[in-house]
């Protein structure tokens, strides 16, 4: 039949599974990396959404031997989902038009903080306190 | 005439090997249907999951109520300071490993080494377990003592909560699945039931959990870290 042997087994040496593995913790140490030294800014978006790529690429290639299979199939893989990136960048379109005309029309603050566990727990105060500490 | 199109299709490769495929009228994929299938449903968990995330980028850039700090809702204290995001990394690197173990156990599989692939299945389902464990341990945590609700919440936006107990939940629900699907497959290789049928099943069960894994690195960069 068709599905022959010659087509149906993705075999390959442990080695690069090994070596995959490896480097997706690594990719994930340096991800936790950025959250734990608290950088901030362009250079935090940068970063995460580099490592997350990179991870994503590899256990795609490699873990789900997308590398090894036939184009017919790689495409019916990442075409359909490579559409989704236009729906993305529609709704981050719409998206900041929204929060712009309710910043501006609207009278939303643009200055609101978000408070932290330690200032809703009242660490260090009563709670309904404002400034603790 | 199968046999013909059988080996005039293995050699080429590519652009020509796309045409090929296309062109042929009876078959286009010339992998086990099972592997088809599993490759279009994951296509098809793909659509829904970019649709949250999709939902979660609109959700956040529209409201106009600053965002809870994540890094600090999901710290965790062993004993001393609070480490940020300390309980998502491990949650992280927990999945990671139940992912290498699934490649070695597909590996193990086509060399029909059945005792390494149901170790190695195992393997990956009690990492997923723990997974699960740890995702109930985050949930209750938020909920019962951060006071986290699905409609509001004390630190900021109320959309934090449906977003995280959405997306979060979803995926927790695709693990657990797995878990109960990879004991069933492992309990299926033990009885024999693939001696003969060959051992595609690990790698189409591996194909789901490898998803799975790669569904949680989009969630941990989207949703915990940015």
């Amino acid at each position: 039949m068709a599905s022959s042997s010659d087509t149906a087994g993705q075999q390959h040496p442990l080695g690069i599974y090994y070596q995959i593995w490896i480097l997706l913790f690594v990719v994930s140490a340096a991800s936790y990396a950025v959250d734990y030294f608290d950088v901030q800014g362009a250079m935090r978006w940068t970063l995460v959404i580099v490592f997350m790529l990179v991870k994503a690429g590899f256990i795609i290639a490699i873990f789900m031997h997308a590398l090894w299979e036939r184009l017919a199939l790689v495409l019916t893989i990442l075409g359909p989902p490579g559409v989704l990136l236009i729906l993305i960048a529609f709704m981050a379109v719409e998206g900041d038009y929204t929060t712009e005309a309710r910043f501006d029309y609207m009278g939303h603050d643009r200055d609101a903080v978000a408070l932290t566990p330690a200032e809703v727990h009242g660490t260090g105060g009563e709670h309904g306190e404002e400034e603790a500490h | 005439m199968s046999e013909a199109a059988a080996t005039s299709i293995a050699p080429s490769d590519g652009v020509t090997g796309l045409v090929d495929d296309w062109a042929a009228d009876k078959q286009t994929y010339h992998v086990p249907w099972g592997k088809a299938m599993m490759w279009i449903f994951l296509v098809s968990d793909t659509f829904i999951f970019t649709c949250f995330l999709t939902g979660y980028l609109n959700v956040r850039m529209t409201t106009t109520q600053p965002w809870p700090p994540q890094s600090e809702i999901f710290a965790l204290s062993f004993g001393g300071a609070p480490i940020p995001l300390i309980l998502i990394a491990i949650m992280t690197f927990v999945l990671i490993t139940s992912s290498g173990t699934m490649a070695l156990a597909v590996n193990y599989g086509y060399r029909r080494d059945k005792f390494r692939t149901i170790m190695f299945i195992c393997a990956t389902a009690f990492f997923g377990a723990t997974f699960v464990g740890m995702q109930a341990y985050e949930w209750s945590k938020l909920i019962v003592e951060e006071g986290v609700r699905p409609w509001g919440n004390p630190f900021g936006a109320p959309q934090f909560g449906s977003v995280f107990f959405m997306v979060t939940g979803f995926h927790g629900l695709h693990v657990s699945a797995g878990v109960i699907y990879l004991l069933w497959v492992a309990r299926r290789i033990w009885a024999g039931y693939y001696d003969k049928k060959g051992f595609e099943i690990v790698e189409i069960a591996g194909l789901y959990w490898h998803f799975v894994d790669l569904v949680w690195v989009f969630i941990f960069a989207f949703f915990y870290l940015l």
